[in-house]
């Protein structure tokens, strides 16, 4: 599974989407974000674990509390879209430069 | 932060003149016809053989859509283009990420490509600038990315 197929696979959950919302917003702990939301602090523990599987946020500790927020680095997804471009972009180049020469009319 | 550069290396059947011209002033003919931003179809791709020219497809109807500049341009050694389309794949003249593509001569006529393709953290810092600059800006990156890939 790509990281863009695991992304949106982790955002067409609706609870998680609007996590994901919450934290386009600012960056959030799980506490603050249960109580903006009609779920359960370990339901947003547990869709918080999914989106960062998929790259789409990343926590850091502060003190006993973990704060969530988005990851940059989601555009990992990014990464391996240029990746698989480049090796198709240049699969052609090859082809193309090693053709022979057509006679200049 | 930052995120490991895309690095590709091939070997081709030229001469490293042959293949730095082939990339460079043909690329409109070997590129991806599907990896491209425009409204309608490229007829050309565009690279302006000097430092500070610039990169971008051109449609039928004469439309340009920017796609970066030359950074550096060092026949037949390589050259260096910043790669200013975004992850919401749009044209950004504020986001710079760089490919470098080098050619090397391997003395039995065959020339080695190096091309890599770095700074990609840079992707990441300026959909955190669209983000809090535009509210839901995230969910619009990656809506654009997936419709891109999926089509």
């Amino acid at each position: 599974m790509t990281n863009a197929s695991r992304a949106l696979a982790a955002l067409g959950d609706a609870t998680r989407r609007e996590i994901f919302e919450q934290l386009a917003v600012g960056p959030s702990s799980v506490g603050a974000l249960a109580a903006r939301l009609p779920v359960s602090r370990p339901a947003v523990s547990q869709h918080l674990r999914v989106l960062k599987e998929a790259g789409l946020v990343e926590e850091t500790p502060e003190g006993a509390r973990r704060i969530y927020r988005l990851d940059p680095r989601g555009i990992g997804a990014m990464r391996d879209w240029l990746d698989q471009h480049w090796d198709a972009a240049l699969a052609a180049f090859k082809d193309f430069v090693e053709q022979p020469e057509e006679p200049t009319a | 932060m930052t995120i490991k550069p895309v690095v590709k290396t091939l070997t081709v059947k030229a001469s490293p003149e042959r293949a730095f011209e082939a990339f460079t002033a043909s690329m409109g003919q070997w590129w991806p016809k599907s990896h491209t931003i425009g409204a309608t179809p490229f007829v050309a791709v565009v690279m302006e053989p000097r430092v500070g020219g610039r990169w971008y497809e051109r449609a039928a109807d004469g439309a340009e859509t920017n796609w970066g500049k030359v950074l550096a341009w060092d026949p037949p050694r390589g050259f260096v283009l910043a790669w200013q389309i975004s992850a919401d794949w749009a044209y950004d003249p504020n986001l710079m990420t760089e490919v470098e593509v080098r050619f090397e001569a391997k003395g039995d006529g065959t020339t080695a490509v190096t091309l890599e393709h770095r700074r990609l953290e840079l992707f990441g810092e300026r959909a955190q600038a669209m983000a809090d600059s535009f509210d839901g800006g995230w969910v619009g990156v990656i809506q654009h990315f997936v419709d891109f890939v999926g089509g």
